[in-house]
């Protein structure tokens, strides 16, 4: 378990985190979201013991960050951004000198154990210089997950990745998140979407949200958006609300000829699906198609960090 | 194993997996030998007393060229970051580098030693006992130069600037000595004592004395203090 208390951090008289308060329980994959500049990896220093903390404090496991340092240290498995590597050390060498300065005992099997896992097999005597991003970023994960640690810190793992690279890096993710607390932060939505289960949102070094996928999505917007492609006259359309309570339409675009494409708004959380099916059969027009779109992260994220920025 | 070991391990293996230590090796013994055999053939003097004169000149330019990368390649790189967060103390770290650097220069002196060889085949009489003193005193001023170089690397994230720093520092200590007629009387002795050369020639010309030996660890130890306090603050960002 973490856990941030008043966590404050200073760089001369820009203030980076701002009294910030948290808790990561054991098991728990966070996702640590907010735009560039927030104070994600600010916090992810301070956690990793990298930066000294302005004040606050910072308990990892019940022991204080301030006498703890190397012992907090071997608990945790980081992956720093930008993944800094030695990169004219080969793979193996790299893991092996992680290895002594973690002490680990076998870490000739530990580091099979490792390669293999995160698919490193065929660059194993290799430089790390002659690799591709989407491997350095594997070596990157091995080297912190070697010591099997319980917890895991990975800031921005899948930056610069290609799609292909970044949905492989997101599996390896999910199945280490099958037994370790996680902590990943990224400025992503889609990414701490696909495999987090609690979100933290962090703007201008203050936490704005806090909560499970759900909770954000259903807290920010009770509102659901349902999308109507009809055939039908348009002046017969913008009718719908006098006949319907409780809905807006927001938009109606054309199509074609005669069909076109209507967005509406529920004012409140019934369901009026099957009212408005009903309504368009009365009137024999011809639906085309009806779905409800939930409002997405992004819609919340842009909500929370571009007001933030205004306040 | 021991951590500052291990890291001395990497960073020795670092050193000769690029072409800069070879360089800088070679270049050294290139030098030293053409000292050691100019007096040999021009003035038929076979002793290592114009080697031993010369190699704390070769020093102020050789040590902070294997020093500048020792941290702030690691902190222009963000590799410091993955060492730091580590379970490894920033002492250990420090010291870990210092002996890599040390080795190195030890590797350099291990090589003059074939000069020493090259006169005791010419059948001149060797006094084993100031030959040792020499190169400890050698040996003593590497590891000064060395924290100094360190103490440089250590405050930038640039190995030109940690390089030029660490010369300047380097040659403070140097040519103190040529100014100790500028300064005030009552200052001289402080200013002798600051001077490199006045201790090292003490060991050189075979005198252990315990103060010279103080004088050397004291600074080496004062300046891998500062490196140690300059990467703990890591503010720099």
């Amino acid at each position: 378990m973490i856990s941030l208390k008043n966590l404050t951090k200073d760089y001369g008289s820009l203030r980076a985190v701002d009294h910030i308060n948290f808790e990561i329980n054991d098991g728990e994959i966070l996702g640590f979201l907010g735009p560039n500049g927030a104070g994600k990896t600010t916090t992810l220093k301070m956690i990793t013991c990298f930066l000294p903390i302005t004040s606050g404090e910072i308990e990892v496991e019940n022991m204080n960050i301030k006498n703890n340092q190397l012992e907090i240290k071997k608990l945790i498995g980081y992956l720093p951004e930008n993944n800094p590597l030695y990169v004219d050390m080969t793979v193996y060498d790299y893991l092996k000198f992680i290895a002594d300065i973690r002490i680990i005992p076998n870490f000739k099997s530990r580091i099979k154990e490792v390669v293999e896992r995160c698919g490193l097999n065929g660059v194993v005597h290799k430089p790390i210089n002659t690799l591709s991003k989407g491997y350095k970023q594997r070596v990157g994960i091995a080297q912190a997950i070697l010591h099997n640690p319980k917890i895991l810190i990975l800031d921005e793992p899948t930056s610069g990745l290609d799609p292909n690279q970044i949905v492989e890096i997101r599996e390896l993710i999910k199945e280490l998140g099958k037994e370790k607390t996680l902590l990943i932060s990224s400025h992503i939505l889609q990414e701490v979407q696909a495999v987090c289960n609690r979100i933290v949102i962090i703007n201008k070094g203050k936490i704005v949200a806090d909560g499970s996928t759900e909770e954000l999505q259903s807290n920010f917007q009770n509102k659901t958006k349902l999308i109507l492609g009809l055939m039908a006259p348009e002046a017969e359309i913008q009718e719908i609300p006098k006949t319907i309570d409780e809905i807006n339409i927001l938009s109606i675009s054309k199509q074609d000829e005669n069909s076109f494409i209507v967005e509406l708004e529920f004012e409140s959380a019934t369901d009026k699906r099957a009212e408005i099916f009903n309504f368009v059969k009365s009137q024999n027009w011809t639906l085309l198609e009806m779905y409800r779109e939930n409002i997405s992260l992004e819609a919340v994220f842009r909500n929370l960090t571009i007001e933030g920025g205004e306040k | 194993m021991n951590l500052t070991l291990t890291l001395t391990k990497k960073e020795i293996r670092s050193y000769f997996n690029a072409p800069a230590a070879y360089i800088v090796l070679v270049i050294f013994l290139l030098l030293s030998g053409w000292f050691f055999a100019s007096p040999l053939f021009i003035n038929n003097q076979a002793n290592l007393r114009s080697l031993f004169g010369i190699i704390p000149l070769l020093y102020l330019f050789f040590i902070p060229a294997i020093t500048m990368g020792l941290i702030s390649r690691e902190k222009n790189s963000g590799t410091i970051e993955l060492l730091a967060t580590l379970p490894i103390k920033d002492e250990q770290i420090i010291m870990g580098k210092f002996w890599a650097s040390l080795l190195l220069i030890g590797i350099g002196l291990l090589f003059t030693l074939i000069h020493l060889i090259t006169i005791v085949i010419l059948g001149t009489n060797v006094d084993y006992g100031s030959l040792f003193c020499g190169y400890l005193g050698l040996l003593l001023l590497g590891a000064v130069y060395s924290s100094i170089g360190i103490f440089a690397s250590s405050i930038s994230s640039n190995q030109i600037v940690s390089l030029i720093i660490s010369f300047f520092i380097i040659l403070f200590f140097f040519v103190i000595k040529y100014f100790l007629i500028f300064v005030p009387d009552f200052l001289v002795g402080l200013f002798q004592y600051i001077s490199i050369d006045y201790h090292l020639s003490n060991i050189t010309r075979g005198v252990i004395d315990t103060r010279n030996i103080i004088y050397f660890i004291s600074l080496t130890l004062l300046f891998l203090k500062l490196a140690q306090t300059a990467l703990e603050n890591r503010n720099w960002k």
